[in-house]
């Protein structure tokens, strides 16, 4: 393969990483043109999404980097995700009265760092796309400076996000050590009717790490902290397209990587799933923030996603890939609408805050209840579709104890759910709130009306598209 | 085949009314009193319409054939398709839903002032939802419908219902959640082995009898709460305790119908091995619920937990007939299950009428009522003979079908459970004696008023159709005939009696 076929291959990267150089060189020769730097940013992003949709598939870089329909899924996703995070970030920063044109940049790094990530084809591109990703997060989340809670939050995440990188690291050193190699598939070949014991342990700390990145139980802990730290806008961000970008490629890993091995990694990610499903329903309802309380359901909500992984088939996948974009629009909104409502200047962040909101705000109390609904799982509500998916793959591969576990957990889920939804409508207003900002509420109302109708038509292309991109990871 | 989607109209006709009263919400001032007057009219008009679109599918239904009429079938995604159509057990519900919402609306004329235009949304929404219920013939679609509809309810008796309205309304939902996500787990199963969601061919579609034991109690679970049998009731009581008058009547009304709709449209056609097999459950079960809880309603000091505690007794009746598994039992439930729709709804409303003059349910409160409402006292009287079961109320017919019904199948659950129809006109008597007669002891009940011609004309359809259903039952039976008696035949075979 010659070199400039490989580039071919890698235009959406090379799209983001230059306009990132590019913006980064306008921003600061001009740090007041936010608008121009967002707005390039934006077109960027656009710019990535058209060229991976449409360059051909195949692999470049020795099979560093793949191009095939599950990457170009999920990076079109990802892509529109992190489109949509900055003009409600820049809009929330211009009203904390910071100006800080690096906020478009490291979004777009970030989002090149889970482009990279969704097509990586060895433990080498994983690395980088992970480490760029995060390191973008790290500093966003510490981005609002003065306030010492998102200093706090990011410095946590940082922390700890070392820890899970020191653990993938490990990890995809054992399974180098024991495969001979770190490309996906040749390590296919060496796990080839069951992983020997040093690929199996290195498998689990890869596992270990990657859990950390898509917060799943036991590896949650960061996650309630770091989402009440951060700006709302910002978790708004990285509650979506990063936990795409990493279930995509915990995909990959455990498909390309791992086929052979599929009964060793089922069981644990059995385990993950309802660890994760039942801490993120029962520690859920003790909470009283917000941003907690969804850090919480978002737990729960991997939970169910690496369920569909767990199911070890392509139905399995295509379940995840469809229940992680659906909830993908569900959280965006859900902190759209948190970043859009404020009292008196004080971001409204707990369940109190909430009282009689359908009185002051009903657009947006609409909104929320819509989230709420859809989180909880209601028909005919896209996060009910979401996990219609992910029961009828784990059903159909056999785990109808996990997904008896799992629906039952979503029970008990319920109750925080619906503890919102009291506070929304039962509840009295103790005052008015501010007029929400055009941005914010544009993007919940958004999020909203496709959460409740529009999902129902938009399943009957997002269905065959899903099931394209999960034959892509050759599972059977 | 007809060109036009009669059922689809009927089911979406209120979301019309809906988006008229969201725009009403929005554009103008929501509490103003012309906007909320025009509300009303929007809400009873579209009520109405979809009364007559409802008559209009009677009248056009054919009920000499068993299968499924008025398809739609339109496919969707994930193989999953948008398939309506009703036969002669559902086509009655749509009716009854269609009846009751109109009245529903013109008792809320009045007695709610709080949110005026978000409670007429509830309602209309909750008509369309299940109408939905009723007509869907994809499972999907149906547990949509069917799940959705906690939604508007949990709002209708969380904001304008009593006192203790939010802990009713979160008993309500988290109950009935967590009854039908097993009953989701039952559907996807089915889905993924028998390879459709169509209710008509999963009917046909045989499971294997060791697999039908398990389905049939996930639906079981979900059933059983909705419908509401003993021991899992207890949400009922509250909520309709709690739940505004015109809710309460929609909660009796219809939505309890959904669970007896559920047993016979999956229970007994998809699993008869397992219904069989767990008929002596559902026997016992509701022989429990008959003589139980009638003598806890006795015991009741307040008006409408009486009248709820007795409606849980009547289902029993109810799934008494459904497994009995004849036509004879099949058909007293068809027709227990409207009967008790229009009398218990009726009996709500008879409540909501003292409800809005005095603020207060307890039955110490009342007496003597007859000498200042005797034409509530009348009113009264009539539904409480129905709710006892008196011949020529529409009460009779149901009670001593699916008693005949049960009787072949097992003489013990039928003698026992006839002692309820005594039990019933204890508690009912009572009730009617401590609330009407006697002196008026309590000085606030002095110049309390009788009826307006507004709650009269409320009631005049209702008694109406109690005495027509109680003359003329064959009303009932002609429509559902041929497909009772296809079920019947279906279940037979299988069970090979």
């Amino acid at each position: 393969m010659t070199f400039s076929a490989d580039l071919a291959i890698a235009w959406p990267e090379m799209i983001l990483a230059g306009s990132a150089l590019l913006l980064l060189v306008v921003g600061a020769f001009a740090p007041r043109a936010l608008m121009l730097v967002g707005g390039g940013a934006v077109l960027a992003l656009a710019a990535a999404a058209v060229a991976a949709a449409i360059q051909p598939f195949g692999s470049a870089f020795a099979d560093g980097l793949i191009s095939d329909a599950g990457a170009v899924f999920a990076k079109v996703a990802i892509y529109a995700a992190s489109a949509v995070a900055i003009p409600l970030g820049l809009g929330w920063f211009a009203r904390q009265n910071v100006r800080n044109f690096e906020f478009p940049v490291l979004i777009l790094l970030a989002a090149l760092g889970m482009g990279m990530m969704v097509s990586s084809g060895d433990l080498i591109s994983l690395y980088v796309g992970i480490e760029l990703q995060s390191l973008a997060l790290y500093v966003l989340a510490a981005m609002h400076r003065d306030n010492a809670k998102a200093s706090e939050a990011g410095l946590k995440y940082f922390v700890l996000g070392a820890l899970s990188s020191g653990l993938l690291l490990y990890g995809a050193s054992l399974i180098y050590g024991f495969a001979g190699s770190t490309i996906f598939t040749d390590i296919a070949v060496a796990a080839k009717g069951g992983a020997n014991t040093g690929l199996l342990f290195g498998l689990v700390f890869l596992i270990c790490g990657i859990a950390f990145k898509v917060s799943a139980a036991p590896f949650h802990m960061w996650t309630p902290d770091v989402y009440e730290g951060a700006p709302t806008p910002v978790v708004a961000f990285f509650a979506a397209a990063p936990k795409l970008a990493a279930m995509v490629l915990f995909a990959r890993v455990l498909a390309n990587g791992f086929a052979g091995a599929a009964d060793q990694w089922q069981q644990i990610l059995i385990a993950l799933a309802m660890i994760s499903v039942l801490v993120g329903a029962f520690a859920g309802l003790v909470q009283k923030n917000l941003k907690r309380l969804w850090a919480y359901s978002s737990i729960a909500n991997v939970g169910y996603a690496v369920l569909g992984l767990a199911s070890g088939t392509s139905e399995g996948v295509q379940a995840m890939l469809v229940f992680m974009v659906l909830y993908m629009i569900d959280v965006t909104g859900f902190f759209a609408c948190l970043t859009a409502l404020s009292r008196q200047g004080r971001a409204m962040e707990t369940l109190d805050d909430m009282a009689g909101l359908i009185r002051e705000r009903p657009g947006l109390a609409l909104a929320m209840t819509v989230f709420s609904l859809s989180a909880l799982g209601l028909p005919p509500l896209s996060g009910f579709w979401a996990k219609f998916y992910v029961f009828k793959a784990a059903l159909h591969a056999g785990l109808w104890g996990p997904a008896v576990i799992g629906l039952v957990g979503s029970v008990v889920a319920a109750f925080y759910y619906l503890r919102l939804i009291k506070s929304i409508w039962f509840d009295a207003s103790p005052g008015a709130t501010d007029k929400p900002p055009l941005e914010a509420r544009t993007i919940a109302l958004a999020c909203a009306v496709f959460a409740l109708p529009l999902v129902m038509i938009a399943l009957t292309w997002l269905d065959p598209l899903a099931t394209q991109a999960a034959h892509a990871f050759g599972l059977a | 085949m007809t060109g036009m989607p009669l059922l689809s109209l009927i089911t979406y006709a209120p979301l019309v009314g809906v988006v008229g009263l969201l725009a009403l919400r929005l554009m103008g001032k929501p509490d103003d009193a012309r906007t909320l007057e025009a509300g009303k009219w929007i809400a009873l008009l579209t009520t109405l319409a979809t009364l007559a679109l409802s008559v209009w599918l009677v009248v056009r239904f054919d009920p000499k054939v068993a299968a499924f009429q008025f398809p739609e079938d339109t496919p969707w995604f994930a193989g999953l398709h948008y398939r309506m159509g009703v036969d002669g057990i559902s086509v009655l519900f749509v009716l009854l839903t269609a009846f009751l919402m109109p009245l529903c609306i013109a008792a809320s004329w009045r007695s709610i002032t709080t949110r005026v235009l978000e409670y007429l949304i509830c309602f209309l929404l909750l008509e369309a939802l299940v109408i939905g219920v009723f007509c869907a013939l994809d499972i999907v679609l149906f547990y949509v419908f069917f799940e959705f509809g906690l939604v508007p309810m949990f709002l209708i008796i969380g904001i304008w219902g009593g006192a203790r309205r939010v802990y009713a309304a979160f008993k309500f939902f988290l109950y009935t959640l967590l009854g039908s996500v097993l009953m989701l787990a039952a559907i996807l199963f089915m889905i993924s082995s028998a390879g459709t969601s169509s209710i008509p061919e999963l009917m046909t579609h045989h499971f294997d009898p060791a697999v039908q034991t398990w389905l049939w109690l996930a639906f079981f679970a979900s059933f059983a709460v909705k419908m509401p049998m003993w021991p899992v009731h207890t949400w009922l009581p509250d909520a309709h305790v709690e739940a505004p008058t015109a809710g309460s009547v929609i909660l009796a009304g219809i939505l309890l119908k959904m669970g007896g709709y559920g047993f016979m449209r999956f229970s007994l056609p998809m699993f008869p091995n397992a219904s069989e097999m767990f008929t002596p459950l559902v026997f016992a079960l509701s022989v429990i619920a008959v003589v139980y809880t009638s003598l806890v309603a006795f015991r009741q000091t307040d008006v409408k937990k009486l009248i709820a505690y007795s409606s849980v007794a009547h289902m029993g009746f109810v799934t008494m007939g459904i497994f009995s598994g004849n036509a004879v039992g099949e058909q007293g439930a068809l027709f227990q299950m409207i009967s008790h729709g229009v009398i218990s709804g009726a009996l709500f409303l008879c409540v909501g009428v003292v409800y809005d003059r005095m603020h207060t349910r307890e039955i110490a409160f009342y007496g003597g009522l007859v000498k200042r409402m005797p034409w509530y006292a009348a009113v009264f009287m009539l539904f409480t003979m129905g709710n006892v079961g008196l011949p020529g109320t529409s009460g009779f017919v149901g009670e001593i079908l699916t008693l005949t019904g049960t009787y072949g199948v097992s003489t013990w659950t039928a003698i026992i459970a006839a002692t309820g129809v005594i039990l019933s006109a204890v508690y009912a008597l009572s009730l009617y004696r401590r609330v009407i007669f006697g002196q008026i002891t309590n000085p606030k009940l002095s110049d309390i008023n009788d009826l307006d011609w507004r709650e009269v004309a409320i009631f005049a359809p209702l008694i109406a159709s109690t005495l027509y259903l109680g003359l003329q039952p064959n009303f009932v039976f002609d429509l559902t005939g041929a497909s009772v008696d296809q079920l019947v035949r279906v279940y037979q075979t299988a069970v090979g009696g």
